[in-house]
């Protein structure tokens, strides 16, 4: 039942007009539930494959990390499965577009305070630290739509709306040492990065898979990074 | 900033979409495949549904025995047809037991649970659960029965089980446990139209930190506008009224909106 197709793209829209192999593959460690990804890169016309083991990764065109719970179980699941390695090459090495989602985007840090210390992937240097609001007000996690700003240029988030909403729900954030890696903030007691960008490495902190015709906007602005 | 979230809360019965009043009589509204394009094309912020299919218990006196089984798509299957084409964060919720259970609902697309009798009569449960899929997956559903002494209690089984606690305790209790979010709703208000339960839910939001939906009793617009400003509620929810009007999620949020409350357009 492909109804979302007609809601959110046009009937004969073919995102990739050169198609050649292209696949956007999705890592899937068991941590979170991947159909929602899934579902709404298929939605907006993306060959898509799960990839369970690290070996897929090699006939992915598009290397997609979500993630939802806590840092120090995606991350072990992450090397327990012998992805850590895969992934350096498909996305250091072979620099192939890169989407981390959530936690997705908490594991590209050098390290995370949730529940202890622990190590990331190291791909964006810097840490993961619990929100803490100062105004009472404000809960956490921070549960909702909210407002992002994006600052500097990029092929994914050029062409959004200006004034982007989309959906949230996490209770750690990552702070990145570099400016330069700052691609969005939100407002939530103050400023919060909410995206990251280097190279062809992108992270997000909200749902895109979740965030209607904003989220699917940005979805086909990763799928068209060639 | 962040948006107040308006949301709309789905009750299946065996596979069918009903409306409820006082968690006792229940009145078929349609079939929940039929109705996606309808939600979908509102923009909704989030959707709830909620499964009170309750076929192991019969009681005469309920509109509910009414309503047969036979031939209705079945809650996982509604699961996955809905998370195909609705691109817009889902809670399920109802006769969640065990963790799988909960699995089952994650893998056919679901974001988050509501966890509702089990969070009350097994203490550990919410926390296995939050441990296991993490916080953000685990809303704890806290029905609430104001009685006519003024004193509130958690009830169980689809609002038929007194358990004796109070709902503040219980959101406490839930938050320590590591709920990511509270549905709160008021079994004495739910199909009145009378409003909600503002002083009920005024306290359980000043008495957590995670976020309070509220839930029961609108009857118009102005009463999500209460339940923000008077009530403290992080988001609001409501069933009855989305089923009977056209238009009305965008006149609420237009309403919401005309009130100064920041939500989503």
């Amino acid at each position: 039942m492909d109804k979302g197709l007609s809601v959110f793209s046009p009937p004969s829209a073919n995102v990739w007009p050169d198609a050649v192999a292209r696949c956007v593959g999705i890592v899937n460690t068991g941590v979170c539930n991947v159909q929602s990804v899934v579902n709404a890169f298929r939605s907006v016309g993306a060959p898509v494959d799960v990839m369970d083991r690290p070996e897929d990764l090699a006939a992915a065109s598009h290397v997609v990390l979500p993630g939802v719970g806590a840092f120090a179980h995606g991350m072990g699941r992450l090397r327990e499965r012998g992805f850590v390695p895969a992934l350096e090459q498909a996305v250091l090495d072979q620099r192939k577009p890169f989407l981390g989602i959530c936690l997705g985007m908490q594991m590209l840090a050098s390290r995370s305070y949730e529940h202890g210390l622990h190590e990331g992937l190291g791909w964006i240097p810097g840490e993961v630290r619990r929100l803490a609001p100062q105004d009472p007000s404000l809960r956490v996690p921070h549960v909702g739509w909210n407002d992002v700003r994006v600052v500097k240029a990029c092929a994914a988030t050029d062409g959004l709306r200006p004034q982007p909403t989309f959906y949230f729900v996490h209770s750690y954030h990552l702070v990145p040492e570099r400016p330069e890696d700052v691609l969005a903030l939100c407002e939530y007691g103050g400023d919060v990065v909410v995206a990251v960008a280097r190279a062809n490495i992108v992270g997000v902190q909200f749902h895109p898979e979740k965030s209607l015709r904003d989220g699917l906007q940005l979805l086909r602005n990763f799928l068209a990074l060639a | 900033m962040l948006k107040t979230r308006l949301i709309p809360v789905l009750l299946l019965k065996n596979g069918l979409i009903v409306r409820s009043e006082r968690f006792m009589y229940h009145q078929i509204i349609g079939d929940p495949i039929t109705q996606l394009e309808r939600y979908n094309s509102w923009g909704v912020d989030e959707l709830i549904y909620l499964d009170i299919s309750r076929d192991d218990v019969y009681d005469v006196r309920r509109e509910d025995a009414k309503i047969k089984t036979s031939g209705r798509t079945s809650l996982l299957d509604i699961i996955t047809v809905v998370s195909q084409s609705c691109f817009m964060p889902l809670t399920f919720g109802g006769r969640i037991r065990t963790l799988e259970d909960i699995r089952q609902r994650l893998e056919r697309g679901a974001d988050k649970v509501a966890i509702n009798t089990m969070a009350v009569t097994d203490a550990g449960f919410v926390r296995e659960a939050a441990r296991t899929f993490g916080n953000q997956c685990i809303v704890v559903s806290i029905d609430a029965l104001r009685h006519p002494d003024g004193r509130w209690e958690v009830m169980t089984v689809g609002g038929a089980q007194g358990s004796g606690i109070d709902p503040v305790a219980c959101a406490r209790a839930a938050e320590a446990a590591g709920a990511g979010e509270i549905l709160l709703n008021s079994v004495d208000r739910d199909g009145t139209a009378a409003g909600y339960d503002l002083e009920l839910i005024r306290r359980v939001a000043e008495a957590v930190r995670i976020p309070v939906i509220a839930c029961g009793g609108v009857g118009r617009f102005g009463h999500f506008v209460e339940g923000v400003t008077t009530g403290q509620a992080t988001a609001v929810a409501a069933a009855n009224i989305f089923h009977f009007t056209e238009l009305s999620y965008k006149r609420a949020k237009q309403h919401l909106a005309k009130a100064g409350i920041n939500v989503r357009i």
